[in-house]
């Protein structure tokens, strides 16, 4: 029985490492009013170039570090149509999901041209911590992405309640008018979020491709980006209940798993459905708390617009 | 008057100066892999209309995103994003294909009208879970949109292996997860002897319904006006969760049916191979951008349909004769869709300095119009 | 690189026959492959690309052309390519799907003068007086047995673990395949069977592999594309391998111990030489142990290098009798 537990919670831990960083740097943009659809497509485009830079240079620093800077060129890019250009976002995103996609298959069609496996970041046990009975196995010995994405939930909690910048983020989300006759530069927050929503989304492909997965592969995500913004919405744009959420999906589909490997006869098709299921009918049964949205979400800002 | 002519023509062609301009960025693209681009582009164009077959296909790939595409215009309008068509295609395709494998003996003009009817509900359903969702528990669209076309692949592959699948195939031993053909008596019309078929005739037909009831019904115009402003919507005594359900089972009846008139026109059989888009061609998405390019307007989405369906279509083609590798056409897609959608707002802000030297008189009168509505 | 070489010069002959126009090569045979997933998918499409590419390497790029249209999961566009190139005369046309057989009925019996090939089924369609279709077959069942048969003999743990997409076609019949052979073996031990639901859900086939070594398995396989992220997981985590399609031990050379390579090749040379002859299809090729068409690809490092490892360790007491 422990054993299982083990198994299930280390799974579950790992399936949602990529929709943390996703999922949170998701939550950034929308809370300054910018929604962005196209995060699967950035997540491929780190994902790939994260892979190359490995595969050619074995460096993992290295590799993180470019999927970061491709990560920040697509956030900026993002930004550009989304709050200069003023665009629709949901289906800019689209755009964007689509030309991520496209690019990082034809770059790893002439760049790299056939499946390759790398040696990714190893675990990384925490000296004392990963001896602790349970939790020690459970939490400490993973890879150094896997804490870096549950590191994140505390560090956006504290920026986006305690500091001055995160309740600039909020207050441009909320009310863009009133934050811009308080004088906060509403284009320069809503570059900020939105360039390091693109960066973790960066990370979050290179957490699979040089750190999880280990390969590459065209369409490496599949998917996966849209259930991060799904996330987003799961957790109400807080931190903490994002990762409620991420747990939730990623708990569910390592036990479905386990319902399978051990042969208990349910139809695959029906296990496969249950972290979709499930996710919809939790957020129904908590239907009632009532979380608006920011305000100004998909809503580019017009100075003197009401 | 001469000086705003002109500047409204100008203004007409800015999405279609950045079409060009996303073409530019692709011919930079196809270059730098070796291709000669004008080779490619002149496949694209005849892959699109350069035969009869060519043309019955970029039809018939329009049919489908027109229907998706009027879908998202009613949820558009309705200020809610309907990214679930790739579910409501499905679920729209599937109970189609089981009615008319249920009662193959029905004439076979009313089988297919039944069928078509049982599509559109079903997308409806599909589609008004969602709407029901948001309107009652307060879950956001996407994420459920999102999680509900997950789960109609996963029922269509679970149906398509077991329940539904083509008794010839478990015969046979080669276990292929689709469905028998349907009887030759539920095949739409064919127009022309190719694939083109009666569903685009249907879909215009639609897309003129939707047109009058979004803009000449009492109906259209609330679904409108919760678009706008759920707040003032709510004080007129509008009931916004009951119109915010129908538009979303009115957009997914649009989108079902597309689906049921894909199986009937095209495939005659429902098949899987794994993913939603081997049978939707990710028109679940595809027909947002057409609605887009069709500026959310059901008359104006019949072209962009037919442009979008031309450009997918001929960049198959493309990667037939210039062998580039086939992902280059979807991140040339992408560059499109980004460039036009980024040209909206010069487009916007074009048209309001039009707008501005025209008459005042007709300035207020509009706006007093609009204050009206 | 070599393989973008590969697909550089290609692209320039494909361009160079098509800007000289059909005539200039009417000697030479000429096909045109229609495939789901892409040409360095490691699996299901690569293999059927490698046969031609070898192919055309014995005849000579001279007598044999090939083109492709690669990605072409959405069935639909596949059949207008299947049309297009039909109508452009290629001598065969191999639509390198099960989903795109019902789509080749319909345009066959259009081009009467054209061959058409698909698989995996013994379907030629000859109930509905169609005569240009090929139909090819790999009995996926024999290598999955021949695989069951190594793995439940290498096994240390009897527990094993299988990745598969969806239960049909020829992953279902590989897998029945794997059972049966380490039940032959083994009929006590545990065979754990997983399917992701996707042929491309790369990270879901990585966790499931974790989960089945989790479980006790100490060896593990699979079918389709997204098993790499299954064979990831065998390497990292020390388990062994048995892979499917083409072989894989390049992803994994310590752990992938033998891998059932379908070689194309054998259906696709008699289909080509009977079109040659003047037929036009109506045969079915089935690829199997027998005729060559399955090949048990051992990989010697992983094998050679585990007894090794093993002797060393101690697992495995060589004793010399006196």
């Amino acid at each position: 029985m422990e054993a299982i537990i083990i198994g299930i919670t280390k799974s579950a831990i790992r399936l949602a490492t990529p929709y943390l960083y996703a999922s949170i740097g998701e939550t950034l943009g929308q809370l300054s009013g910018v929604l962005n659809l196209g995060v699967d497509g950035v997540m491929l485009m780190g994902a790939f170039s994260a892979f190359y830079t490995v595969l050619k240079t074995g460096n993992l620093g290295l590799g993180l570090l470019v999927a970061i800077v491709v990560g920040a060129i697509f956030g900026l890019l993002i930004a550009f149509v989304n709050v200069t250009l003023k665009a629709e976002q949901g289906i800019s995103g689209i755009g964007f999901y689509i030309f991520g996609q496209g690019l990082s298959s034809v770059l790893f069609s002439v760049m790299i041209g056939s499946v390759h496996t790398v040696n990714g970041f190893p675990p990384l046990p925490i000296p004392w911590f990963s001896d602790l009975p349970l939790v020690g196995e459970i939490l400490f010995q993973q890879n150094i992405l896997v804490y870096g994405a549950f590191a994140l939930i505390p560090l956006s909690w504290f920026l986006l309640t305690k500091t001055p910048l995160g309740l600039n983020i909020r207050a441009v989300g909320q009310n863009p008018q009133a934050a811009d006759s308080l004088g906060v530069n509403i284009v320069r927050i809503r570059y900020f979020t939105v360039i390091a929503g693109g960066i973790l989304s960066g990370i979050a492909g290179a957490s699979l491709s040089i750190a999880l997965l280990n390969v590459f592969q065209q369409n490496l995500t599949n998917g996966m980006g849209f259930i991060a913004v799904a996330l987003v919405y799961f957790g109400a744009w807080r931190p903490l209940s994002v990762l409620n959420g991420a747990l939730l999906f990623s708990t569910v589909n390592a036990i479905q798993i386990w319902v399978q490997v051990k042969g208990i006869n349910i139809p695959p098709d029906f296990t496969l459905m249950m972290p979709y299921l499930v996710t919809i009918v939790v957020l129904t049964a908590m239907a009632k708390r009532r979380v608006r949205p920011p305000a100004a979400l998909n809503k580019p800002f017009q100075r003197g617009e009401e | 008057m001469k000086y705003k002519r002109v500047r409204e023509i100008l203004t007409g062609l800015i999405p279609i100066a950045a079409f060009l301009l996303a073409l530019l960025m692709g011919t930079m693209m196809i270059a730098i892999l070796g291709i000669n681009p004008w080779v490619a582009y002149q496949a694209l164009y005849n892959g699109a209309f350069g035969s009869i077959n060519a043309i019955a296909d970029t039809i018939v790939k329009a049919t489908t995103l027109l229907f998706v595409g009027l879908g998202i215009c009613i949820a558009f309008r309705a200020g809610v994003l309907n990214i679930g068509g790739e579910g409501q295609l499905v679920v729209g395709a599937l109970s189609a294909t089981i009615i008319c494998l249920t009662f193959p003996d029905l004439a076979g003009w009313i089988l297919i009208i039944i069928a078509l009817l049982v599509g559109l509900l079903s997308g409806a359903i599909w589609g008004g879970i969602a709407g029901f969702l948001k309107a009652y528990f307060n879950v956001n669209e996407i994420l459920s949109t999102i999680m509900l076309n997950y789960i109609a692949v996963y029922g269509m592959n679970y149906l398509l292996r077991g329940p539904i699948m083509d008794p010839l195939q478990v015969k046979l031993g080669s276990f292929i997860p689709q469905t028998a053909r349907l009887p030759q008596a539920v095949d739409l019309p064919r127009l022309i002897p190719t694939r083109l078929n009666l569903g685009i005739i249907i879909a215009i037909f639609f897309a003129i319904l939707v047109y009058i009831f979004l803009w000449r019904t009492t109906i259209g115009f609330r679904i409108r006006m919760i678009g706008q402003n759920i707040p003032a919507s709510r004080a007129s005594g509008i009931n916004v969760p009951k119109y915010m359900v129908l538009a979303f089972f009115l957009s997914g009846a649009l989108v079902g049916l597309g689906g049921a008139i894909e199986v009937l026109g095209v495939h005659h059989r429902m098949f899987t191979d794994g993913s939603a888009s081997g049978f939707t061609g990710s028109a679940g998405f595809n027909g947002i951008v057409a609605a887009l390019f069709g500026q959310l307007h059901p008359l104006g989405t019949i072209p962009a349909s037919l442009l979008l369906g031309a450009l997918l279509t001929g960049a198959n083609k493309m990667q037939r004769v210039v062998q580039i590798p086939s992902a280059l056409i979807g991140a040339l897609n992408g560059l499109i869709v980004l460039f036009v959608v980024g040209s909206e707002y010069l487009r916007r802000s074009q048209a309001r300095r039009v707008e501005l030297i025209t008459e005042v008189g007709y300035n207020s009168k509009h706006k007093s119009k609009k204050e009206d509505e | 690189m070599k393989r973008n070489k590969i697909i550089i010069i290609l692209t320039i002959i494909s361009i160079f026959v098509l800007s000289l126009g059909i005539g200039a090569s009417a000697e030479a045979f000429r096909v045109a492959l229609i495939m789901p997933s892409t040409i360095n998918d490691f699996a299901w499409s690569q293999s059927m690309y490698d046969a031609l590419l070898t192919i055309q390497n014995e005849m000579g790029k001279e007598n044999f052309q090939f083109v492709y249209s690669e990605n072409m999961f959405v069935v639909a566009d596949a059949a207008a390519a299947i049309r297009d190139y039909a109508s452009e005369g290629y001598n065969l046309v191999i639509a390198h799907g099960s989903q795109y057989g019902a789509s080749l009925a319909d345009i066959a019996p259009d081009f009467p003068k054209t061959s058409f090939a698909w698989g995996s089924t013994a379907n030629v369609f000859a109930d509905q007086g169609i005569t240009n279709i090929f139909a090819y077959e790999p009995y996926s069942e024999e290598g999955g047995y021949v695989n069951g048969v190594l793995a439940a003999k290498l096994s240390k743990k009897d527990i094993f673990g299988v990745i598969g997409p969806i239960e049909t076609g020829d992953a279902k019949r590989y897998t029945e395949g794997f059972k049966a052979g380490i039940q032959a073996v083994k009929p006590n031990a545990q065979v754990n069977v997983t399917w992701i639901g996707s042929y491309s859900d790369v990270a879901l086939a990585s966790e499931a592999a974790q989960t089945h070594i989790n479980a006790g398995a100490d060896v593990l396989t699979g079918t389709a594309q997204m098993t790499v992220g299954a064979i990831g997981v065998a390497r990292q985590r020390g388990a062994l391998w048995f892979g499917y399609d083409v072989d894989q031990s390049a992803l994994a050379p310590k752990n992938v111990i033998c891998s059932v390579d379908v070689d194309w090749v054998v259906a696709l040379k008699p289909m080509i030489d009977l079109i040659k002859k003047g037929e036009r299809g109506g045969k079915i090729f089935t690829l199997n142990l027998a005729n060559g068409g399955l090949k048990m690809v051992v990989n010697p490092e992983a094998l050679v290098g585990q007894t090794i490892e093993d002797i060393v360790k101690g697992n495995i007491q060589v004793k010399v009798e006196k």
